[in-house]
């Protein structure tokens, strides 16, 4: 008769491996795994491509080329990668507290259609300097993202709402919010889309100086880098080295000892939400004055939810995130020239399970025993 | 315009909701929460309208529909049965996977045209009830009488069998129920698969019966997400589940069929396609997801009814916990 324990202890002897959790976990794990999930999808991502008849090397090469072959198509990547950063800190912050932010993207088009506002109302006259209309669109911006992330955030607070489902929902209505605005009220010629800003109206971008640095010209990498590298650094410090910060990251790991020490924490909520808005609207707001120049219908293609990617990627870390952005800015960049387009979608996908998949690494360690022979 | 041909349209279309909306009361209760419907919707959409068209047989399309929806909800229980990750990054990566390879495998769908239709009937004296009959039992898709089906037999089985019992300890309390004798990985992975094979239903459904074809994401728009959302005011409950997903589908249906039409009772239509107010009456389905949640999450405080206690926890056998 074999007893459960004989059974296990064989097993045991057999298998000589097993998954013990670990205590501590380096900093340079965590980085060698998030790097090795990347490999190992983009290795899953090429037999996808090779299945459906693709040349997975070509269009890998194909990437790399059209993001980072020179200075001009780097400068490119650049532009795509700001509303990521931008939307990667704004999940991050919200993340942290274990807040599901889904609804970036919804924050992301009503801080361009607050920014928007401010020109096209007007809400200040047309020959205003931009010393004075840029500000107020990034206020504008902020404010109107900010509100999409106040609303969940107080339903979360107040009502109980799971905020999963509230941000999503409020994503759609966004996305009907800009339609109204650019099929009818703010519409150009039956066109859906507004006029041009006018130049006040323009964040300043690298070729506007080329009269001073003659290699510039042409390069469209505009000042929302500068807001995202100042934002990285302003949640970092808010995160890693203020009261609050310590605050949010103990409501993420331990909400109730943080409810019996006594934090605030139906304030946090609403106030992390709503930051985590105004920066998904500061990435709409750098978006539409820094490259589009108008409000339209087209104006992400999924920037709010591949920031999630991101932040995770980056495993929440501000200035990784300004590293990650970049990665998936030459997906994104170069996602446009790939035929099918779902692939860079799926590549992101892919990216996001062989990541979480890792995690279980950071979190047991493989044990290999030696076989134990019965007599010893 | 009749109103009861907009509710008698808001039952085939409330039956796609109640399909994901069941599939995911089901591996809740087992207390794996799975954000990845919208994801296995599109998948079963997409996989069950290119079988149907490349074979001519919308039930073989059906059949593959459900089974790819319920391989991919595999992916999510092994990351969060097995390697415990987080179940709702998972599920957020399952959508993301799951959006990502139907647009791939979708490509060149939309042109496909039309497919073999599934049979649309009348029940005979059931369909002559005044006012009930037209709107549930006359000439519906066979798929929404699948669905009326369903709710009783989900019903029964959650809360008069001994498979259900099982399954909700499982989501309860698992610990107790391994004590048992319960194998609570092998229960978890069957109901997530369920869950995925209704999902894939769901999808099929959009594509093969309510709006057939492929539209890309704006095939199922969203109405996966909304899905979850009816889990959480149905309180886990497929009677509840029935009604918020078929008063969804009518007002869905509503907002469709509501910007038709050039003139409304003699006036011109304020509503009409593309005209400033549509766009208003667009937000409704999801804004009222919202304020159902806000009064549901109320009444389940109030009532102390909530989610199976272990929903969204990896269960670790030893570990202290539930």
């Amino acid at each position: 008769m074999i007893t459960k324990t004989d059974r296990v202890s064989r097993r045991q002897a057999l298998l000589a491996w097993s998954f013990e959790p670990r205590d501590h976990t380096s900093a340079w794990l965590q980085a060698a795994t998030s790097a090795g999930a990347v490999v190992v999808a983009l290795v899953i991502g090429a037999l996808i491509l090779a299945v459906a008849g693709g040349d997975p090397l070509a269009a890998y090469a194909q990437i790399a080329r059209s993001s980072f072959g020179d200075l001009g198509v780097f400068s490119d990547t650049m532009v795509k990668a700001i509303p990521l950063m931008l939307v990667g800190l704004a999940c991050a912050l919200a993340f942290r507290m274990r807040l599901w932010n889904i609804g970036a993207e919804g924050q992301f088009f009503l801080g361009a259609w607050g920014a928007s506002a401010v020109v096209l109302t007007p809400l200040l006259p047309a020959t205003t300097s931009g010393w004075i209309v840029i500000p107020a669109m990034m206020l504008a911006g902020m404010l109107a993202g900010g509100l999409w992330g106040f609303i969940p955030g107080v339903l979360k607070a107040y009502f109980n709402v799971n905020e999963i489902i509230s941000t999503l929902m409020l994503n759609y209505i966004a996305i009907a919010w800009n339609d109204f605005f650019i099929f009818g009220v703010w519409s150009e010629g039956g066109f859906q889309m507004s006029r041009v800003f006018s130049r006040h109206a323009w964040l300043p971008r690298l070729t506007d100086a080329s009269g001073l640095v003659p290699a510039w010209a042409g390069l469209t990498t505009h000042l929302g880098l500068l807001f995202a590298l100042v934002a990285a650094v302003i949640v970092w410090l808010i995160l890693q080295r203020s009261r609050w910060g310590y605050e949010i990251r103990l409501l993420g790991d331990n909400p109730r000892a943080a409810e019996y020490a006594g934090v605030p924490i139906r304030r946090y909520t609403v106030l992390v939400l709503m930051f985590s808005g105004a920066l998904a609207g500061l990435a709409g707001m750098s978006e539409i004055s820094g490259v589009v120049h108008r409000l339209q219908g087209e104006i992400s293609p999924g920037y709010g939810f591949t920031g999630i990617i991101v932040a995770w990627l980056a495993k929440l870390n501000p200035f990784a995130i300004i590293l990650v952005s970049i990665l998936f800015g030459a997906l994104i960049l170069a996602g446009r020239e790939i035929q099918p387009g779902g692939i860079p979608r799926l590549i992101q996908g892919i990216v996001l399970v062989c990541l979480i998949a890792s995690d279980f690494l950071l979190r047991y360690r493989l044990r290999i025993r030696r076989p134990v022979s019965p007599s010893a | 315009m009749h109103p009861l041909l907009i509710l008698q349209a808001g039952v085939a279309t409330g039956t796609v909701l109640l399909f994901a909306t069941l599939g995911e009361i089901f591996a809740e209760r087992a207390g794996v929460l799975n954000l990845g419907v919208e994801g296995m919707m599109l998948m079963g959409a997409m996989s069950a309208f290119s079988i149907a068209a490349r074979t001519g047989n919308p039930w073989l399309g059906i059949l593959i529909g459900m089974l790819v929806a319920g391989l991919l909800s595999q992916l999510h229980a092994v990351l969060v049965i097995h390697l415990q990750s987080d179940q709702v990054v998972s599920g957020l990566a399952l959508t993301f996977v799951g959006t990502g390879l139907s647009l791939v495998l979708g490509e060149g769908l939309s042109k496909a045209g039309g497919v073999a239709q599934l049979p649309v009937f009348s029940i005979p004296l059931l369909s002559s009830i005044p006012i009930l009959g037209p709107i549930f039992f006359d000439t519906q898709s066979v798929l929404v009488y699948l669905g009326y089906l369903l709710i009783p037999l989900t019903w029964y089985l959650i809360y008069h069998t001994r498979a259900g019992l099982h399954l909700r300890a499982a989501g309860e309390y698992p610990a107790a129920a391994d004590a048992l004798g319960v194998n609570i990985y092998g229960l978890r992975y069957f109901y997530v698969f369920v869950g995925g094979l209704l999902a894939g239903l769901a999808g099929a459904t959009i594509s093969l019966a309510v709006s057939p074809g492929w539209f890309s994401e704006l095939t199922t728009g969203g109405q996966g997400w909304i899905a979850v959302a009816l889990v959480i005011f149905a309180q886990w409950n497929p009677l509840r589940a029935a009604f918020g997903a078929y008063a969804f589908g009518t007002l869905r249906r509503f907002v469709l069929d509501i910007q038709g039409p050039t003139t409304l009772f003699g006036l011109s239509n304020p509503f009409h396609f593309h005209t400033n107010l549509s766009f208003f009456l667009q937000m409704l389905p999801y804004a009222f997801t919202v304020l159902i949640l806000v009064l549901s999450s109320r009444e389940s405080v109030r009532k102390r009814l909530g989610a199976p206690a272990a929903l969204g926890l990896p269960y670790v056998r030893g570990a202290r916990g539930l």
